[in-house]
């Protein structure tokens, strides 16, 4: 089985960290350009949130819970699961189809640090959950009389949510695409997933009003808690009282989070294959 | 049947070392930059390999000949690093390719089977980008005049040919400036001009001095390229020498044919060891010109069948 780690080249351990860096930098420019001579990718990545929320504030616009309306509940749903998307979804099916087309094997057959694919994925999902995330926001904010954040404490809360969000749905979806035996599965493997947890997470429906057992069961994942984090960034604080816990619960946020990057991580490096199962 | 009269060695261009004789291949172990050993693997059900022995020197070009199924992709990808032996020694350049250390990844080229995954990029953005892979790496714009896709440099990946975009993992292959090189089955679907411009870029690799472990399921590819020809069949090599020399075929029987218009019988054909003097006789019996002739000795296809087809009894 292939790992992760390199074995012990020429330099130090700091020199090779540079070097993979570096090349891990360059592997995320290339991503990115690749994703953004992808029209069709461009356009359903950014867009398909967007109409999701414009479709939803059409149907339940006027719904007024705890003084905030149900779009501006979704909304921050929304952000979260586009957060979902561009990591954990993007991911769990690229990969599968790069190895599958041979892309990891043709890597691993070059003397790149393996850290660097790694990196470079982790730099295209970010770049691109900014993007999305801003594109969301201009929409909500323009259209649906969503509040940015009006305290340096809030921002920092919505960067760390996220940031925290992001890297725990990149390692999920990195140690799932293991799951797919080929790039053609891949979508079918996941997107139940992402969907199921969006039904239970409190994107599609407010969380409170789930049965109790399926609020345990979406307890479990990041979604749950991501969704909740940035609700305590763009809702009033008269909202927290109708959490679950009646609070924002954002220790516990962190807690979930940060379990599921570690989780994920030794998953991915206990896991990762670069080629077809069935080759070696 | 094409007829084969005298075997054309290539043209070997200068700093380029003769074939190399069986007592070279026997000799020191350092002189060779893949030795295999009793290798063997297999799969759930069949057995891919079945006790491999191969050996191929530094500076050469190596051709890997078999049918497909026979076990030529699983042995190059053990060599390369990819797969795992179930047993037997296995030393590329020195080393095991289990380890797969960076630095020995630096000193071998790969060109995999597959191709054509870089779509929305162009050429020289991913020669550029490879190019960063390696310590000493060549220069992109040097590597991709060689490989013959300077005027493709800006173009996308996806909108190359068949034949370019196996250029193109070709470049991908060389940037490093490898030691050693493998192709698996590098001009498979190519146009018959393609292949010769490949030919010729293989062949200045290989003066370069660059050793070139290839597969190849096209004899005609083997007998262009190789200093030596491996015929591996149902998992073992069953023969190995200069292409020319493979199966006796230099000193096979001889057939001569012709063919007298007012024979009633048609052609007639002869197998002999001495065919000049046969077509002594018979330019002596007609008095000059014989009608169709044609001498031959057996193809590298004739030789090549006739192995593969020993190795399945």
């Amino acid at each position: 089985m292939s790992t992760l780690t390199d074995r012990p080249a020429a330099g130090t351990t700091t020199r090779r960290g540079v070097r993979a860096l570096r090349i891990g930098l360059d592997r995320g420019v290339l991503e990115l350009r690749q994703f953004a001579r992808t029209r069709e990718y461009v356009v359903f990545t950014l867009l398909f949130p967007v109409i999701v929320v414009v479709i939803f504030g059409a149907v339940f616009g006027g719904t007024v819970v705890g003084g905030v309306t149900l779009t501006q509940y979704f909304v921050t749903g929304m952000i979260a699961s586009g957060l979902l998307a561009t990591s954990f979804q993007n991911l769990a099916i690229q990969i599968p189809i790069e190895r599958g087309r041979g892309v990891l094997k043709r890597l691993l057959g070059t003397p790149m640090p393996r850290t660097a694919y790694f990196i470079g994925k982790i730099v295209m999902v970010l770049v691109v959950s900014v993007l999305e995330t801003a594109v969301l926001l201009v929409i909500a904010v323009g259209f649906y009389h969503l509040a940015l954040p009006h305290t340096a404490a809030r921002w920092f809360t919505f960067g760390w949510v996220s940031l925290l969000g992001i890297t725990a749905c990149t390692l999920a979806g990195i140690a799932y695409s293991s799951v797919a035996r080929t790039g053609r599965g891949a979508p079918a493997t996941v997107t139940p997933v992402a969907l199921v947890l969006q039904f239970t997470s409190g994107v599609f429906f407010v969380y409170t009003s789930i049965p109790s057992w399926m609020q345990t069961v979406a307890a479990l994942f990041p979604l749950k808690w991501m969704c909740q984090g940035l609700r305590s960034v763009f809702l009033p604080d008269s909202f927290a009282h109708r959490e679950v816990a009646h609070s924002w619960e954002l220790g516990r946020v962190a807690l979930v989070l940060g379990a599921w990057c570690v989780g994920g991580l030794l998953v991915c490096l206990l896991t990762f294959r670069w080629t077809d199962r069935q080759e070696r | 049947m094409p007829v084969t009269l005298v075997t054309v060695r290539r043209n070997r261009g200068p700093g380029r070392r003769p074939a190399y004789p069986r007592a070279i291949v026997d000799a020191v172990t350092e002189n060779l930059a893949i030795e295999v050993r009793g290798l063997r693997k297999a799969y759930r059900d069949t057995v891919a390999i079945d006790g491999l022995d191969l050996a191929v020197v530094r500076g050469e070009v190596f051709a890997l000949l078999g049918p497909n199924g026979a076990g030529k992709t699983t042995t190059v990808e053990i060599l390369e690093g990819f797969r795992r032996a179930d047993a037997g020694e296995v030393t590329v350049l020195g080393a095991d390719p289990r380890w797969q250390s960076a630095g020995w990844r630096a000193r071998i080229g790969i060109v995999l089977q597959s191709t054509g995954e870089f779509e929305e990029l162009t050429v020289a953005e991913v020669v550029r980008h490879f190019s960063r892979y390696y310590p000493d790496a060549d220069d992109p714009e040097a590597v991709i005049a060689k490989v013959g896709l300077a005027d493709k440099r800006s173009t996308r990946a996806q909108r190359l040919s068949g034949g370019q975009k196996r250029r193109l993992d070709v470049a991908l292959g060389i940037i490093g400036r490898p030691e050693l090189l493998f192709l698996d089955e590098p001009t498979t679907g190519f146009d018959p001009e393609a292949r010769r411009d490949f030919w010729d870029l293989l062949r200045e690799l290989a003066t370069a001095g660059t050793t070139i472990l290839l597969t190849t399921h096209y004899l005609d590819e083997a007998e262009a390229l190789a200093d030596r020809v491996g015929v591996i069949a149902h998992g073992r090599l069953v023969a190995v020498a200069a292409p020319a020399e493979l199966g006796d075929r230099r000193t096979a029987l001889a057939t001569v044919r012709w063919h007298d218009p007012d024979d009633p019988d048609g052609p007639r054909s002869e197998r002999t060891a001495t065919p000049t003097a046969a077509v002594a006789a018979l330019a002596a019996r007609f008095g000059g010109e014989v009608p169709g002739l044609t001498v031959t000795r057996p193809t590298l296809e004739d030789v090549y069948l006739s192995m593969i087809g020993k190795g399945a009894a």
